[in-house]
């Protein structure tokens, strides 16, 4: 019973399920996700269950859903709001940059905006366009909010979970082509990671694959490949973007003395330049290569004929594997 | 008159029927006192609200009047304090202190206000200090009190962000239950404030989209007071605020802005309604920003004396004092002793600014997240590390 193979979109589906039910506070609010349950289906089912207040339809206003989601965590609420797709969350970025940041500082701590912002993001689904960014960096750049990306299903059911019981805003990244990948969720198991918890997904010896989201698959399948000419290849999921965790990541990269930051973000001030910066600060001594980043160009996501070029894949990270190793 | 009149009517297309004119409220405006304070007679606009004024006691007149004195004054001293380099910033608000006591009033107690940043008179009607009110022009914090404990949210400085605050926060009212039970502890409305340029912002419009379909407790509380900088209204918007809410599926009502007695009772109807369950309300207050913007604008650059002086005319606290004087509800003395007052008060915020406490430099770090975020707290260990070698060196 504990066990259950289910598809990312569940592990969801059932977080939230899990959430709404452990504390009636909990709201989940956006565009489609009542009768519909979203244009993912992620909150399918949600609000025959817990009713038209609980799962709100809102109007078709983003920065209204964020904005009303910090009137309603103001009046004792957990809003958890879904963004349709990641094309389409600047009309609210005023309202989560400007004040969903930054209110719990400005009142010296006594107002708390427990707000989950649900994300679906990146590409690799063949979409028209806004509807495949990772607009991830912007959010992380800025202090006041947390944000986290799953990559699997059991990740996906727990850290949902997790994302909303904490009282920080939280923006919660999903990565979209994975959604219906299938694994097993051990459901009995327990939170088993801290929300803010890099994992080691893969042990190797030789270069360390920083990744999250929809990259960790294949890192994972590039590391499966590497190793059939030998080459181990050790991956990181770092799952949460903001805060980093530093501990985990330098102390694996100190292992290796290789690193290579996987992302389908351009590299330009994207996280790969932070953790960049932030490797070299701390294991300079350690480094056998520059720390080098796989990523999307430095071009805005292209019509999706171009996406398997846009996005890394297992040749370009392979090719970094092998510059790392030649130096 | 008509002359000087010519000069200051912004715009001569009329639309819905209405020219904007900022000198004329028009006759939809609810008004119960004329300029000098003559007590009016029922027109079709103001009869809907009669018995509200009606049931004021002569008390209630004369504290209102207090407060409208007051909130001058306290205004007037933090004008003079930015002036001498004591804060950054002021945002006045003369000529809009009726505006702001009368709908301030109009609140209960356990109603809860989102104001933007032109509301120290309603702040005051709420009971904020005056080194809470300041302390974010004196740059010592970016709040100042405790929003749940006066339900009187922050200063919102970009400009229609708030709007949607109170309409989430309204619906959360709903959801709890406390909306339409006859119980007037329990039944709890929300306000939000902006000026006549908050109503050209996205927010603005989400927010009544947003209250109007919820069926939301909340009054949208607008104070066109004519200006945004140096924009006047007709490069705002094309109908007056009020006619809009008809759009958005609720009531909208324009009052004039400097009658404290008709803006009180429209924001109590208003109020009563949204708390009976009647939803939101759209509220614009016709009134007049006499001095700068704040003490960054000049407004010589863009606005005719003229123009002022027709509106120094209907001055709110000389409209009330007058009805207060015809009504015979207080002799010279009162007056006196609220000017004796008022002179107390400015002393009162002129030494709680300077006596305001120097924050702790290190407490820039402090209550970023709820919970630990290794970043903040790292860069605070190294803040704080840095210090401390000042403080060996015994310098600084
Ligand atoms: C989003 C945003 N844009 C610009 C500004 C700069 N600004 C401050 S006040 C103001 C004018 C506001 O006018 P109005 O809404 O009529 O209010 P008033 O100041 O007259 O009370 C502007 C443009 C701002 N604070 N926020």
């Amino acid at each position: 019973m504990a066990m259950q193979k289910m598809s990312l979109a569940k592990g969801l589906n059932s977080g939230l399920r899990a959430a709404m039910e452990h504390d009636p506070k909990v709201l989940l609010m956006g565009e489609d996700v009542g009768k519909l349950g979203g244009v993912f289906r992620i909150t399918e089912g949600l609000q025959k269950d817990f009713g038209e207040d609980r799962v709100v339809d809102t109007p078709l206003a983003e920065s209204g859903i964020v904005g009303t989601a910090i009137g309603l965590a103001l009046r004792g609420y957990r809003p958890v709001v879904e963004i349709q797709f990641d094309g389409f969350i600047y009309p609210a970025f005023d309202q989560i940059v400007a004040q969903l940041a930054k209110m719990h500082a400005r009142s010296r701590g006594s107002l708390r905006l427990p707000i989950v912002i649900r994300v679906p993001f990146g590409g690799g689904i063949g979409a028209v366009e806004h509807h495949s960014e990772s607009n991830e960096a912007y959010f992380a750049h800025t202090a006041g909010l947390r944000v986290v990306a799953c990559s699997d299903p059991a990740d996906a059911y727990w850290m949902i979970q997790q994302a909303i019981e904490s009282d920080d805003p939280v923006m919660f990244y999903e990565p979209k082509r994975r959604y219906h990948e299938r694994a097993e969720v051990d459901l009995d198991a327990g939170v088993r990671l801290g929300l803010h918890d890099a994992r080691v997904v893969r042990e190797g010896t030789q270069v360390t694959l920083l990744t999250y989201g929809p990259m960790v698959k294949t890192c994972l399948q590039a590391a499966a490949a590497a190793e059939q000419d030998g080459i181990s290849l050790q991956v990181v999921d770092l799952r949460s973007l903001s805060p980093l965790d530093v501990d985990t990541i330098t102390r694996v990269v100190k292992d290796t003395g290789r690193a290579i930051v996987v992302h389908e973000a351009s590299t330009f001030l994207g996280m790969g330049a932070e953790l960049a910066a932030e490797i070299q600060q701390e294991c300079f001594h350690h480094l056998e290569a520059p720390v080098l980043r796989v990523g999307g160009y430095n071009i805005p996501y292209p019509p999706s004929r171009f996406e398997e070029e846009f996005l890394p894949g297992l040749d370009r990270i392979l090719d970094a594997v092998d510059r790392s190793l030649a130096y | 008159m008509t002359d000087t009149h010519d000069v200051v009517v912004h715009h001569e297309t009329v639309v819905a029927g209405t020219p904007l004119d900022i000198t004329d409220g028009g006759p939809d405006m609810v008004q119960f006192v004329d300029g000098e304070g003559t007590r009016l007679e029922r027109t079709p606009a103001n009869t809907p609200y009669a018995e509200i004024v009606e049931a004021m006691e002569p008390a209630d007149a004369r504290s209102m009047y207090r407060d409208l004195v007051l909130v001058r004054r306290l205004d007037a001293e933090g004008h003079a304090l930015q002036r001498q380099g004591e804060l950054g910033l002021w945002p006045s608000l003369l000529g809009q202190e009726a505006a702001q006591v009368g709908s301030a009033r109009a609140m209960a107690p356990h109603d809860y206000a989102f104001p933007g940043y032109r509301e120290h008179g309603v702040a005051w009607c709420r009971g904020i200090q005056p080194e809470q009110l300041l302390a974010l022009f004196r740059g010592v914090d970016h709040g100042g009190w405790s929003p749940q404990e006066m339900n009187y949210h922050l200063y919102t400085i970009v400009i229609g962000n708030q709007m949607l605050h109170a309409t989430g926060y309204a619906m959360g009212v709903q959801r709890d239950g406390a909306v339409g039970t006859g119980d007037p502890e329990r039944d709890t409305a929300v306000m939000a404030f902006t000026g006549d340029g908050g109503t050209a912002q996205g927010d603005f419009n989400e927010a009544m989209v947003f209250a109007g379909v919820a069926n939301a407790p909340v009054v949208f509380f607008v104070q066109n007071n004519q200006w945004a900088i140096s924009e006047p209204n007709y490069k705002q918007f094309r109908v007056p605020p009020y006619q809009r809410a008809l759009g958005f599926g609720f009531p909208g009502i324009r009052v004039d802005g400097n009658d404290v007695l008709a803006v009180y009772a429209v924001t109590k109807m208003a109020l009563d309604n949204a708390r009976n369950g009647l939803g939101p309300t759209l509220i614009e207050a016709f009134t007049y920003r006499l001095g700068a913007h704040t003490t960054s604008d000049d407004p010589t650059k863009y606005r005719s004396a003229a123009e002022v002086d027709i509106w120094r005319e209907k001055d709110p606290i000389k409209r009330m004092r007058g009805f207060i004087t015809q009504k015979g509800y207080a002799d010279e003395e009162f007056f006196a002793g609220v000017d004796k007052e008022a002179d107390e008060l400015a002393v009162r915020v002129r030494s709680a600014c300077q006596n305001m406490p120097e924050p702790e430099q290190s407490r820039m770090f402090d209550e970023i997240y709820v919970d630990p975020h290794p970043l903040v707290d790292g860069e605070k260990a190294t803040f704080l590390a840095y210090q401390a070698g000042f403080d060996q060196e015994g310098g600084h």
